[in-house]
């Protein structure tokens, strides 16, 4: 592969970002409009109909057009925003998306952002204490923890944690975001932080193992490397080599890998906002599935895939300003 | 050069694969069928654990012990069917993608960064709800969504083995694509690719539970994912019934552990570069 540099790869990027976006209108046309079938056959299921009333219905969904005049009035209303109505709340998608997106940006962020600096710092203690009892018994309890199913390890924090066992009172609240009647700046704020203590505390359990393994790696290669011995010959402090020359270097992985994650952070939030009935994006997915609301699922498929790859291209022309040795040509 | 790693740390994990294995193919010696039926169940609904049900009872009065041993019955073979179906189209789109330079091996990689970004668990529940519902989705939607991974590793594999010089003089001699592909390159990947498949089992069995979890999954088929999806619906956990979550989630963690530890085990020995280090 040749190494990037300049506007080139920034054009070559942009257009794989545009190429995937078309991608993910494919997936949601062939997910949405032709595996289910033809919609005039699901809606008039189990009555009878004459042929007529079915082309009638078939004239109304836009489905006795052919495919690719389907696909181009797809795409058409998907990019303006258009992204149909909810059965269930009988409501615009792209609102009902707009409404929940901040309940999720609060817990998502907050988590991944205690993932990433936990799971850096055990990582780079783990990678300079190599092979030591500390560094078995972290890597391995991430590894663990990575393995738990997030909604189990959710139910558990809530049966343990909320409900409380035997004689041992609940301290959390056991779901969602606020409490109703709550009122004032700081009390709704304290309140507010009550409620997002399990659910964070959920994912990051099963999500800072992967920046704790990626920095651990990172560290042991840096510190491997040349400039290291050279520090260390000038007589510089070993924590002063550790934390000032190699960390900054070994965290340029990591602080794109926050980004390119996203997807798993994604699937991460639908289950735990499903557990904690946390009033976001994740839940509303959660809805959508259980009804099936198919213009909502589709719309959060929709918006999530494009976050994603939207993400993934500001992790792409990131990396390049972050760290200067992959823009040398 | 040091001495060459041992699978020894996968021992441990087959044996508990392996335990969980047998248990669910003794399930029906153990505890009859009817016992796990929703009718006719032997004990009183949601009932703490007792000498008579020593993991208590679930909401349809089942003992909890039976249901987590008939749920190997439906978690293990659901799991190993999803891996062996992602393993699959992974190993044929690496091996493809890397044999084929020029456009058609980038297309590939580009479809299969695509699938690699994507929301896995938002894809699968999907394609599980808009297709339906039923076991063989499941399975489906797991094996779709979990490939690209095993993809990635396959093509970088392939281009390591492509580049040594016996396949160069297999190539010189005529030998066609499949040929080359199939003889000469997969033999010498199959290490890795068997390094990457109980990987690839601790993702499908995390998969599986997550999508029963969402109810994607057929909920008269026993299996750890439905019996926790049951607990939640019953209620169990505002009353308090930690004995309804604690066995299934616990059976999970051991087979997603111990796979996943075999597979890291077996990585060690298989390609030394890309495992977790030591």
């Amino acid at each position: 592969m040749r190494p990037p540099s300049g506007l080139g790869y920034l054009g070559r990027k942009v257009v794989s970002a545009l190429v995937g976006l078309c991608g993910v209108a494919l997936a949601g046309f062939f997910l949405f409009r032709i595996l289910p079938g033809d919609p005039a056959r699901t809606v008039t299921r189990g009555r009878p109909v004459d042929a007529q009333q079915l082309a009638q219905l078939r004239h109304r969904f836009g489905t006795d057009q052919p495919l690719v005049v389907q696909f181009g009035a797809y795409v058409t209303r998907t990019f303006r925003g258009d992204l149909g109505r909810s059965y269930q709340y009988s409501a615009p998608v792209s609102a009902l998306i707009v409404s929940h997106l901040a309940a999720t940006v609060y817990l998502v962020g907050t988590a991944t952002l205690i993932s990433a600096c936990l799971g850096s710092w055990l990582g780079a203690r783990a990678a300079w204490r190599r092979g030591s009892l500390g560094d078995r018994v972290h890597s391995s309890l991430a590894l663990t923890l990575w393995s738990v199913p997030t909604f189990w390890l959710g139910l558990m924090l809530i049966v343990v944690l909320a409900v409380g066992v035997g004689s041992v009172p609940g301290l959390f609240p056991t779901g969602g975001m606020r409490l109703p009647g709550v009122t004032g700046f700081v009390p709704v704020a304290l309140d507010m932080l009550h409620h997002l203590v399990l659910p964070c505390a959920t994912m990051v359990a099963v999500g800072y193992a992967q920046y704790l393994l990626i920095v651990r790696s990172c560290v042991l290669e840096e510190m491997s490397a040349d400039y290291v011995t050279t520090a260390r010959a000038k007589g510089i402090p070993e924590a002063t080599v550790r934390w000032r020359h190699v960390l900054p270097n070994a965290l340029l992985p990591a602080a794109t890998l926050i980004l390119v994650n996203f997807g798993g952070v994604v699937s991460g939030a639908v289950v735990v906002e499903s557990v904690f009935s946390w009033p976001g994006l994740g839940s509303l997915f959660y809805e959508a599935l259980t009804v099936p609301d198919l213009p909502l699922l589709h719309g959060l498929f929709v918006f999530f895939a494009a976050s994603v790859i939207l993400l993934n291209l500001v992790a792409d022309l990131l990396y390049p300003m972050l760290d200067p040795r992959v823009r040398r040509p | 050069m040091t001495q060459r790693a041992r699978p020894t740390g996968c021992i441990p994990g087959l044996a508990v694969l392996l335990s969980f294995g047998l248990l669910g193919v003794l399930a029906p010696v153990l505890f009859p069928p009817n016992d796990v039926g929703p009718l006719g169940a032997p004990g009183r609904p949601m009932q703490p654990p007792s000498p008579r049900f020593p993991l208590g009872t679930d909401s349809f009065g089942r003992s909890m012990l039976a249901v987590t041993i008939w749920g190997a019955r439906g978690s293990l073979p659901v799991g190993l069917l999803a891996a062996a179906v992602s393993v699959s189209i992974g190993v044929l789109v690496g091996l493809v993608a890397g044999h084929c330079a020029g456009w058609a091996g980038a297309v590939l990689m580009h479809v299969t960064d695509w699938f690699l970004v994507l929301p896995t668990l938002v894809l699968a529940s999907v394609l599980a709800s808009v297709l339906q519902p039923g076991v063989g989705t499941v399975v489906l939607a797991i094996g779709v969504t979990a490939w690209p991974s095993t993809a990635r590793m396959v093509r970088a594999q392939t281009l390591t083995v492509q580049a040594r010089p016996y396949f160069e003089r297999a190539q010189a001699l005529g030998a066609g694509h499949w040929r080359l592909m199939g003889r000469h390159v997969l033999p010498n990947i199959l290490p890795v690719v068997l390094a990457q498949a109980p990987l690839s089992l601790s993702g499908a069995i995390l998969a599986e539970a997550t999508l029963a979890f969402l109810g994607q999954s057929d909920p008269t088929k026993i299996s750890w994912g439905t019996a926790l999806q049951l607990a939640h619906q019953a209620g169990a956990v505002s009353a308090g019934a930690w004995w309804m979550l604690l066995p299934p989630g616990a059976a999970i963690v051991a087979v997603t552990v111990a796979s996943a530890g075999c597979g890291r085990a077996l990585e060690t020995v298989a390609d030394p570069h890309r495992a977790v280090r030591p």
